[in-house]
């Protein structure tokens, strides 16, 4: 048990240090690519590799200097809200969009091609024309998160309908149940661990795709803010970045995967 | 009121792509009167399931007509509640929930404090007080099928329908359940239709035993009626020579005039 414990942490300690020798070893080949302690002291603040006194870019996330120059804290913020916009706009319509193909053939067979096309189109292939439709970041960015996040809460959504046991139904028919009690008090407690399950999918996509959204659309934004490092010359920032948006993501997906326990029935009642 | 529920000239088709229609079962003709118990008896592929689906409404025949209370049954309603074979309860549910849910429904004049008794009543009813408040995966599978029992007999239906019931339970359990069914029509009296392939259970607990033949085409063969008093013993019948009798009956059909073999 202790054990047990002890290995949790000493081992992914162990892959920290080779990661830092690697890294090390990359930075005295590449030239100008920033070593771990030129990261930490970039991220952290102190005296970096000149000799200077500076202050880190985690030191202060919240500073607004001006509304091109806000602190890490606010990026981050920006990306999440276009993150959440196109995340409830596509559940709004996908959970809906969803019961209708799982319980309508069809619906299915209307819909499927269709899904099956666009579902592998990168979110990269959308954003020129989501931006020249709508000629502003913020819509462009929602929406092509929405547009590429939609997939995953349909098809799941789908097969949480098509999953509901046909004993259950039997059950709703015999007690007359309309459609709506038959969606509310059957098919809609089935489903919804699909549909978290496809909420969860959905969700990490949105968070990928809005990095390389936000490099092409600019502005404000964690991505922009990365790509904005690159043009600084500041590669150091860089893999703070690269840390702060895995970081989230992973934050992101833990909530969301206790959100879905919540709601999953399958998880409740076994002490 | 003896003509309660009847079946007349059933068939059952099921199309079978680019070959003739697969027929189930045809021909049959039932009278069942009220409060009574009987049970279908046959090898698998008879047509028991197709005849009690079609009664509960859940399938439509393709050749006449059910009647039940001088009403041709067209669909499915909670007058012909199901107890089906595995249970059939909701698992997100509570004991509780699942027979509140069809309560509620078939009966939605009733006071929240009405609708609370005659949940518990039903509970009560098959001794699942203790457990109440679980949710199905905690309670095992023959106090699963109490609560089918208890949620189909609460919503007050003119026939109960149980297609082979107790079929998944093993055979402790299942005469503990044959004794709670005989117990409770003791005191409340159904009109109860049970799908069987059990000979002692369609002895123990019926007033006639309905066997079928063998599919395809499947139709009544022989109805025994079984002459036995209630309430019943299941230890002092195996002496009983009606009881023997019934058995022998019944086993005679199935495994002399219509033997089946399973591959």
């Amino acid at each position: 048990m202790n054990t047990e414990l002890l290995k949790k942490i000493l081992l992914p300690l162990i892959v920290l240090l080779i990661i830092i020798q690697v890294w090390s070893g990359i930075a005295h080949v590449v030239e100008d690519f920033p070593t771990p302690s030129d990261t930490y002291t970039a991220a952290f603040g102190g005296v970096n590799a000149d000799g200077d006194e500076i202050e880190g870019v985690l030191a202060d996330p919240f500073y607004i200097e001006n509304e091109d120059d806000k602190g890490l804290f606010w990026q981050i913020l920006e990306s999440l809200k276009r993150v959440f916009g196109g995340f409830a706009l596509a559940l709004i319509v996908g959970v809906p969009l969803g019961l209708l193909i799982g319980m309508s053939k069809n619906a299915q067979y209307a819909f499927d091609p269709f899904i099956q096309i666009f579902k592998p189109v990168s979110p990269l292939a959308w954003l020129p024309l989501l931006l020249f439709i709508f000629q502003d970041i913020n819509m462009t960015a929602i929406s092509t998160i929405f547009i590429t996040s939609i997939w995953p809460i349909i098809i799941n959504t789908a097969l949480g309908v098509r999953s509901v046991s046909e004993d259950y139904m039997n059950v709703a028919k015999v007690l007359c149940f309309t459609p709506m009690e038959k969606v509310f008090q059957i098919i809609l407690p089935v489903a919804v661990p699909y549909i978290f399950t496809g909420m969860r999918l959905s969700l990490g996509i949105a968070w990928l795709v809005i990095v390389a959204a936000e490099m092409l659309t600019g502005g404000i934004g964690i991505g922009f803010w990365i790509w904005d490092e690159y043009n600084n010359l500041a590669y150091q920032n860089i893999i703070i970045g690269i840390i702060i948006v895995g970081l989230v993501g992973f934050i992101l997906d833990v909530v969301m995967g206790k959100i879905a326990d919540f709601f999953d029935y399958t998880k409740k009642g076994r002490a | 009121m003896s003509k309660f529920l009847s079946l007349e000239k059933i068939e059952k088709r099921f199309p079978i792509p680019a070959k003739e229609d697969y027929i189930a079962v045809t021909n049959v003709d039932l009278e069942i009167k009220k409060d009574e118990i009987i049970s279908i008896i046959g090898h698998s592929g008879c047509g028991k399931s197709t005849l009690l689906n079609l009664i509960a409404g859940l399938d439509k025949q393709s050749e006449g007509k059910i009647v039940l209370n001088n009403k041709e049954v067209t669909g499915p309603g909670p007058e012909r509640a199901v107890v089906f074979q595995n249970h059939s309860l909701l698992p997100w549910l509570s004991v509780y929930q699942n027979i509140e849910m069809a309560v509620k429904k078939v009966m939605p004049e009733l006071s929240p404090a009405e609708l609370r008794q005659r949940v518990e009543k039903f509970v009560s009813m098959v001794n699942l007080d203790h457990a109440i408040d679980k949710l199905p995966a905690e309670i095992s599978g023959g106090m699963k099928q109490r609560v089918g029992i208890a949620r189909a007999l609460s919503i007050k239906p003119d026939v109960l329908l149980m297609d082979e019931p107790f079929g998944a339970l093993d055979s402790l359990t299942r005469a503990n359940l044959q004794e709670h069914l005989m117990r409770i029509q003791q005191s409340v009296k159904n009109t109860v239709i049970i799908i069987t392939h059990d000979v002692d259970e369609a002895v123990l607990l019926s007033d006639r035993v309905i066997m079928m033949t063998n599919g395809p085409e499947a139709t009544i063969g022989e109805i025994l009626e079984v002459n036995l008093e209630r309430p019943r013993n299941r230890v002092e019948l195996q002496h009983d020579p009606e009881y023997i009798r019934c058995r022998e009956a019944i086993l005679s059909f199935l495994y002399e005039k219509f033997a089946k073999d399973d591959e």
